[in-house]
């Protein structure tokens, strides 16, 4: 396979990963026969953790590693999640291919990741520290939607505050099935505890009101 | 096949709370990344707020009017506007959403919603639009449940299916364009007639799966789980009927971004921002550029240029004063 990141996009990601400070991990999980964007997500995450030394990649089959994939909770393929530096699953994860729009919330999550301060608002955090239920947070996007990445680096960066939540993008096309068992007909959609939804990018605060009300 | 849109290292430039700014930019679309371009080269102290870089440019695939481009994408439109003020160095502060603006003895203070504060001899409010509604009932309750105002975004999901396209301008036409290769059949439902360009209508005469309804006017949007169809009146016989659908793309214009300025500048009745000859706000110092002005047309080229010109209007002010 050809490279899938020319010379023009590898520098603006190497740019792009000059801030970080931790090491971290992806998991990436894909499986044999059939799988739309396997092969495509495999060299994205290859090629983005050459460009940078604090990242590494582990690779796992969705059946074989079976036990690895309940661990984190992981039913698709592709899928993957991000490890902090300490190899510690803050609930961040992929499934899809983040390419199109939606590189711009993969690469908010690596640095978020790695230890970026994302300076939010201190009254959010205290809101966002009494959230004690367990929350699943996922977040339905097409890679031509210019609004759902920023939908997706919310979403991950409560799950990166606070170890009850977990949030995941999910790429409509590739799990359509998916996106159809939830009604998916505009993006970005987000789906809370499978009960609760919101449409749009919608600020933090949104997400919080949604998640006090669980 | 990646559409980059955050910040790199190089891009966030020392964003200065403590200076004295002379022209600040509110926008990061057409106008107001142009308005950053004229200030710094005149050697004004220049800075750029915006929430997103692009604005509008983002929902639209093609543009073909814009002087110079045969047909370039409005992402890559935006991306050389963007490198081209990034050379310069002007500092760029994205994903920041100014909140409200008021006047202090040496100027104007900003506030935004990252909690930092701002301060500056003189402004540019460039904050575009954003889709309108059509106010009618089922709108809000089938939205994104067969309503959509983001064709690129949700095209996908209408893989051989009906949907209707409300609207009748450049962007209705072009939202038809951009659901060709999925939808099974359009529709096209306008209240009078067509408003858009020759060139995009002669487009849409080769389509033969395209149905165009004008002067028909959406009444409801009717549904149970998800979207069924419109309640629509034809006005030329009166009469109405349901035109059944699986989805709705409205595409009717864009509302201003002005509610953060309410009361702090005169507007129209449509909330369009009043400006004079030199796009100059009924507040001194205070100017406004692009979409959010009452300038009638909606255009990348003429949000650019008044960009341009308030720009050169904030220089000649800041000599004078
Ligand atoms: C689907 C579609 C297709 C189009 N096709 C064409 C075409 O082919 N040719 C053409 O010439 N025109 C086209 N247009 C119109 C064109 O996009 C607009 O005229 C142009 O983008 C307006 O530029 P602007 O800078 O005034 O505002 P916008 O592009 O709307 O940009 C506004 C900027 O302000 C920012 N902003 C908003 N509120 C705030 C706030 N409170 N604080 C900080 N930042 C804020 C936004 O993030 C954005 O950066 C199209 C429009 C649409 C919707």
């Amino acid at each position: 396979m050809n490279k899938l990141l020319n010379e023009e996009v590898t520098n603006q990601v190497k740019e792009f990963l000059k801030p970080m400070k931790e090491a971290i991990t992806f998991v990436l999980f894909t499986k044999s026969g059939e799988c739309i964007t396997c092969e495509e997500t495999r060299a994205l995450l290859n090629e983005v953790s050459a460009l940078n030394d604090l990242i590494s990649l582990v690779e796992k089959d969705l059946e074989i590693n079976s036990d690895e994939a309940s661990l984190f909770d992981v039913t698709l393929a592709p899928s993957f999640i991000i490890l902090d530096k300490d190899g510690v699953y803050q609930g961040v994860k992929f499934n899809g291919i983040p390419a199109g729009h939606e590189i711009n919330s993969f690469l908010t999550a690596v640095l978020d990741m790695s230890g970026l301060d994302y300076q939010l608002d201190p009254a959010i955090i205290e809101r966002l520290s009494k959230i004690d239920k367990d929350v699943n947070i996922k977040v339905f996007v097409t890679l031509s939607c210019p609004h759902c990445p920023g939908a997706v680096s919310k979403a991950h960066r409560l799950a990166m505050l606070n170890s009850h939540v977990n949030a995941e993008m999910i790429e409509a096309q590739t799990f359509s099935a998916l996106s159809q068992k939830y009604n998916v007909s505009g993006v970005p959609k987000i789906v809370i505890n499978e009960t609760h939804e919101l449409t749009g990018n919608q600020p933090l605060e949104a997400f919080l009101d949604e998640l006090e009300r669980l | 096949m990646f559409n980059f849109d955050i910040e790199t290292t190089k891009e966030t430039t020392e964003f200065d709370t403590v200076q004295l700014w002379d022209f600040l930019i509110i926008g990061g679309g057409p106008a107001g990344l142009n308005a950053g371009l004229y200030a710094k080269r005149k050697g004004l102290k220049v800075g750029i707020i915006a929430v997103d870089i692009g604005g509008q440019l983002h929902n639209t695939t093609d543009v073909d009017n814009y002087l110079g481009f045969s047909l370039v994408q409005g992402k890559e439109l935006s991306d050389s506007f963007l490198k081209h003020v990034t050379d310069l160095d002007v500092p760029i502060l994205k994903q920041t959403r100014v909140t409200a603006i008021s006047k202090f003895d040496a100027g104007f203070l900003v506030k935004t919603d990252k909690f930092q504060d701002f301060r500056t001899k003189t402004l540019l409010i460039s904050t575009g639009g954003q889709p309108r509604k059509l106010r009618i009932p089922g709108e809000k309750e089938f939205a994104n449940k067969g309503v959509s105002y983001c064709t690129i975004c949700d095209a996908p999901f209408f893989k051989d299916k009906h949907v209707i396209v409300a609207g009748g301008g450049n962007s209705a036409a072009e939202s038809v364009l951009d659901l060709v290769p999925w939808a099974k059949k359009i529709t096209v439902v306008h209240r009078s007639q067509w408003r858009a360009d020759k060139i995009l209508l002669d487009k849409l005469d080769k389509l033969d799966n395209l149905d165009i309804h004008l002067q028909t006017q959406i009444l409801e949007i009717i549904g149970d789980e998800k979207m069924t169809g419109l309640r629509v009146l034809d006005k030329t016989t009166n009469e109405e009927r349901v035109i059944s659908a699986d989805g709705l793309f409205i595409e009717i214009g864009t509302v201003p971004n002005s509610k953060f300025v309410e009361g702090f500048v005169k507007m129209n009745d449509n909330n369009e921002i009043l400006v004079d000859d030199q796009q100059m706000t009924s507040v001194e110092g205070v100017f406004a550029a692009g979409d959010i002005t009452l300038q009638p047309y909606k255009q990348i080229i003429i949000s650019a240029a008044e960009g341009a010109k308030a720009a050169l209007a904030a220089m000649t002010y800041l000599n004078h004063k």
